[in-house]
């Protein structure tokens, strides 16, 4: 009999504890799913800026700037490595001073066109885009070292490869199959 | 010989920049990213062939050697962002992510992000969910969202094209210009690859936009 009683006791207990749990799980909210941060690592946008133009120092704060804090923060350190990749820089051929040019670059953004033809630069098209194909390099070093036609330091100006090393599709998704 | 002393000059100053260390577009540009998933190499972004969509071409984990992109993969810990600023004050306007998870590649915007900077959420719903292509499939697999965004996921071949051994050898004073014919540096290496072809409509510009990619890690 004792034993019986005991084990009632035991069954009331129970049955107040689940009751008493599901309370408690009724009557409060699901607790909110924390929200996840994603922080900033890497940035690029104008092709080899970072790589080009911002000293060693500098490359890891320069990938987690913002663009509009880009020019502050950079822009002398960008002059300075213009004008020691070239010593004699005046203007280049889209006419632009070492002032002008760093001024255009030192915000990395790409810009692009949404109605026409998009090109890095093709002799009409500047900086509306940047295709598979364009061959940024050229256009980068013939800015940095070509002068105010491109025709200064020839051996500088293009690194004479010209195109991918595999064809790019004429349809989605462009790019090549891998090696 | 003024080249030559020009590009003595080259290389004085940028040996200590550079460390003789492969980098070339944004390929392994800094300390803090190289070898890692966040490893931007180059951001493309064109014209479709259908010429009222934009494509934005996303690409990281660069000089993948073809016996090293099997094992290649996209990280459930790196966002991948695109953001475009439609009005011209490089503030980004539109967000378009991309973030993997169990073999699929779910890509979300384009929409104007919760908050701009360097912090970011998803910015849900996803609009479009891919699985990520094998290394050695036949061929690629894409999807496209109801609002028309096609995405595509998964190695491809480097599209960059550079002869950046020339170039060291130039900023080294190892010589004094370029090879004609040059050599590709980048001949026979892969990377991981976003394509996203969005169209322009839903973009919101009035002409020209204003884009950069970054990469996010998860704040743990």
């Amino acid at each position: 009999m004792k034993r019986k009683y005991l084990n009632k006791i035991i069954l009331a207990a129970m049955i107040l504890t689940v009751a008493f749990a599901a309370c408690k799980k009724g009557n409060n909210p699901i607790p909110p799913i924390p929200i996840v941060y994603y922080d900033q690592a890497d940035e690029a946008a104008r092709p080899a800026i970072n790589t080009v133009f911002i000293p060693a120092s500098g490359k890891d704060s320069f990938n987690t700037t913002i663009p509009t804090q880009m020019p502050g923060l950079f822009g002398g350190d960008m002059k300075t490595s213009l004008l020691t990749l070239n010593p004699h820089y005046t203007t280049n051929l889209l006419g632009l001073t070492a002032d002008q040019f760093i001024g255009v670059v030192s915000t990395d953004v790409l810009n692009a066109s949404t109605t026409g033809v998009t090109s890095f630069y093709n002799g009409e098209q500047v900086l509306t885009g940047r295709n598979l194909s364009d061959d940024v390099i050229d256009v980068e070093l013939t800015l940095v070292f070509g002068g105010p036609d491109g025709s200064a330091n020839p051996g500088l100006t293009s690194d004479h490869v010209n195109a991918n090393d595999k064809p790019f599709l004429p349809s989605f998704p462009y790019e090549a199959s891998p090696w | 010989m003024k080249q030559k002393k020009i590009a003595l000059i080259i290389g004085v100053a940028l040996a200590t920049t550079i460390s003789g260390v492969i980098i070339a577009s944004d390929h392994m540009d800094a300390p803090a990213v190289k070898n890692q998933t966040t490893d931007i190499t180059d951001l493309y972004v064109f014209q479709g062939a259908n010429t009222n969509n934009l494509v934005f071409v996303a690409n990281t984990q660069g000089l993948l050697a073809p016996s090293a992109t099997a094992a290649a993969a996209f990280d459930p810990n790196t966002l991948i962002q695109i953001s475009i600023d439609n009005n011209g004050d490089n503030v980004e306007d539109l967000v378009i992510q991309a973030i993997y998870a169990n073999g699929r590649m779910n890509f979300y915007g384009p929409v104007a992000p919760t908050a701009t900077g360097l912090r970011s959420i998803l910015e849900g719903p996803v609009t479009v969910s891919v699985p990520v292509t094998a290394y050695g499939a036949a061929s690629p697999t894409t999807a496209t969202s109801k609002s028309g965004i096609q995405v595509f996921a998964g190695p491809r071949d480097d599209p960059f094209f550079f002869d950046l051994n020339q170039f060291h050898a130039i900023l080294a004073g190892k010589a004094t210009g370029f090879n004609n014919p040059g050599s590709d540096t980048f001949a026979g290496t892969n990377v991981m690859s976003l394509v996203v072809e969005v169209p322009k409509v839903l973009l919101k510009s009035t002409g020209k936009i204003n884009v950069w990619l970054t990469t996010r890690k998860k704040v743990s």
